[in-house]
């Protein structure tokens, strides 16, 4: 394969190979017993061999990661799709987005010459010091799971450390403060115009901590030079305007503006891999269905369509996104750890938009949000299985937004 | 500002407003207006003066740097302080309770003045505090259990000026054995949840303060229902 990157099985470390071997054997092992789906034990066992499984796996091909707070998941189906035009890519779909993740995925592909990965913020300094990204896709930062992830301000610093490292190209959204601060230290930025952004943790500037002001779509610090960068892509409603000025129709089968924002960003992240844009939309143009979010259900006379949300920024889109009909909607809420234990974030999510639409708060914490329905002034009743909250809605479409556990337990019991 | 409403400022929500301390603000509001009392919340953003003319003031939780860019906010624009010299009344949640003091001390050693309003000093604990609490009421100040979600790493220790809000059942809340502040019509507390519409009884108590009257009977079955659920979770029968 002349001009072709590749991670060719027979160059890796012997160590690596064994260690990969192995992992390999214990993701069938999982799945045969039913233990899981094989995402992360593979790659855990490989790891604990081999702790460089990673930079060895990723030696040698281009390799492209994909983080933020939200979007990760789909922009990371939706940039793998569009980089299959120049070749086999491996890549980590449903979420497995952590480091025993990655190596599972790598493992799996050993001769795909391209990765396209999703990174939890956490990790992503470590990744990209194993990985050397050619590309480093940096979507939005916002409040989430503050109990577990910490706060955003501390991850904006260690992204911002990371990137300015990454001698790739780094394409981020300009309308997001945070992201902007973090990615502006690097060689070789792209700038993406998403139109989306959580503003309510970018008050201050990340730099120096002086209010930040915006006028129009332009914002700027009032004490530094930190101040939105002129974009190379811009998303329009229902298009993009890519850097030489061409306008594409997206035409996308998801829903929503941040969904939008995802599809410019993977669409100016396969650019800079060498992918043509009509290319690379087109492929795009395909995903309906990202783990199982954003499916539609037939139950008991329904329809219900399933939408993941874990933290305000998410469920103020999705909550845009359900506003384009008045079909009842099923919101389900758990707080473990993967959620975040503290739920006094549902107090910044705006559900005063549902006023006057049939809900049922469900999940195992399903009071929690009655309460917050309450003052919100929605009304609603109360059915904490989601499952027999649809039923309890008149025959029809039904909204279903879950958080994550709640919307993994949900799509697992959905599918039996 | 002169208006017949009772007036909810919400101190700078986008800098101390982490942890859905919003709600706190639209706990008093709706509490208020469906009883028949006029209120509204006013938006008091970093960047822009502090009035002194409203009647409750509502600040909540916020990151270490957000936290000390409040106090020279609050410092430069000293319209709380004032209001609160003439009686008004101040929820200070998290942060609130540790900005409020004399002085606070983070984990870098490093200490920081306070803007003075309760007698308390805050310096950082060995470890975080996360998970439920739970705590009965000092001093008789309210009925029921106190409930809510604590997550910090501040340990605070009162002054003889200041009251304890509550003893710890389940938690840390200031050191372990006691939670939050009284002092005048300044009420602090580590809790989140947030902390109104978890206590209504303390929503109404902040409301009885600000209208010289207590308020009538107001049945919420779903808030019933979650402080029952909460404390049982935190294995305490209400």
């Amino acid at each position: 394969m002349p001009n072709t990157p590749g991670a060719d099985p027979a160059r890796l470390p012997l160590r690596t190979a064994a260690a990969v071997r192995l992992g390999n054997m214990s993701s069938k092992l999982s799945q045969k017993m039913g233990l899981g789906a094989g995402g992360m034990i593979g790659g855990r066992v490989a790891l604990r061999l081999d702790p460089q499984a990673l930079a060895h796996l990723t030696s040698g091909r281009s390799v492209a990661l994909v983080t933020g707070t939200n979007g990760k998941t789909t922009s990371t189906m939706m940039l793998s799709r569009a980089v299959s035009f120049l070749g086999e890519v491996a890549t980590n779909h449903g979420g497995a987005n952590m480091p025993d993740g990655h190596v599972t995925a790598l493992s799996k592909q050993p001769d795909a010459p391209y990765a396209v990965l999703e990174v939890d913020e956490g990790y992503f300094p470590e990744v990209v010091r194993a990985a050397s990204p050619a590309v480093a896709v940096l979507l939005n930062l916002s409040r989430d799971q503050l109990d577990r992830v910490g706060e955003v301000r501390t991850i904006e610093k260690s992204l911002r450390t990371a990137l300015a490292s990454v001698t790739g190209v780094v394409v981020a959204n300009c309308d997001d403060i945070m992201v902007t601060s973090a990615a502006r230290d690097s060689a070789n930025v792209v700038w993406v115009a998403t139109g989306t952004g959580w503003h309510n943790d970018a008050a201050s500037c990340p730099r120096c901590g002086d209010p930040i002001r915006w006028e129009g779509e332009h914002w700027f610090c009032t004490g530094c030079d930190l101040a939105r960068p002129r974009p190379q892509w811009v998303t329009g409603d229902g298009y993009l305007v890519a850097p030489n000025g061409v306008k594409v129709e997206l035409s996308l089968r998801l829903p929503g503006k941040f969904n939008q924002a995802n599809a410019v960003m993977a669409t100016a992240a396969a650019a800079a891999l060498g992918v043509p844009v009509e290319e690379a939309v087109q492929r795009l143009r395909a995903v309906s269905n990202v783990a199982g979010r954003y499916r539609t259900i037939q139950r008991s006379g329904h329809r219900a369509r399933l939408l993941l949300s874990k933290n305000p920024a998410g469920w103020s889109e999705t909550l845009t996104v359900v506003r384009e009909a008045d079909h009842p909607a099923v919101l389900v809420i758990n707080a473990h750890e993967a959620d975040g234990r503290d739920l006094s974030w549902l107090w910044d999510v705006p559900f005063e938009r549902l006023r006057g639409r049939q809900v049922i708060a469900s999940g195992e914490r399903a009071t929690d949000l009655a309460v917050r329905l309450t003052y919100a002034e929605v009304e609603h009743t109360i059915v904490p299985d989601p499952l027999l909250a649809i039923d309890a809605m008149p025959p029809g479409p039904v909204e279903v937004i879950a958080n994550y556990t709640a919307f993994r337990d949900l799509n697992a019991r959905a599918a039996q | 500002m002169s208006t017949n409403k009772v007036q909810i400022a919400l101190v700078l929500p986008d800098l101390l407003g982490t942890y859905g301390d919003f709600g706190n603000a639209v706990v008093l509001e709706k509490r208020m207006t469906w009883r028949g009392i006029p209120a509204e919340i006013v938006n008091i953003r970093f960047g822009e003066p502090v009035p002194e003319s409203c009647d409750i003031y509502v600040v909540g939780g916020g990151e270490d740097t957000a936290q000390t860019l409040a106090v020279r906010h609050l410092r430069d624009h000293p319209g709380m302080q004032r209001a609160a010299a003439r009686g008004a009344v101040i929820l200070g949640v998290c942060a609130g309770i540790q900005i409020f003091g004399e002085s606070f001390t983070r984990a870098d050693q490093v200490t920081h003045p306070g803007l003075g309003l309760i007698d308390s000093t805050s310096h950082a604990g060995g470890s975080r505090a996360i998970g439920e609490v739970i705590a009965t009421p000092a001093g008789g100040l309210f009925e029921g259990l106190l409930t809510g979600f604590e997550n910090h790493q501040g340990r605070t220790v009162l002054g003889p000026s200041a009251q304890p809000l509550a003893h710890v059942k389940v938690g840390t809340g200031n050191d372990g054995s006691v939670e939050g502040a009284v002092q005048g019509r300044i009420l602090c507390t580590y809790l989140h949840g947030p902390v109104l519409p978890r206590n209504p009884q303390i929503a109404d108590l902040l409301i009885e303060w600000a209208t010289g009257a207590k308020p009538g009977p107001l049945d919420l079955p779903d808030v019933t229902r979650l402080r029952t659920e909460r404390a049982k979770a935190a294995g305490v029968s209400l």
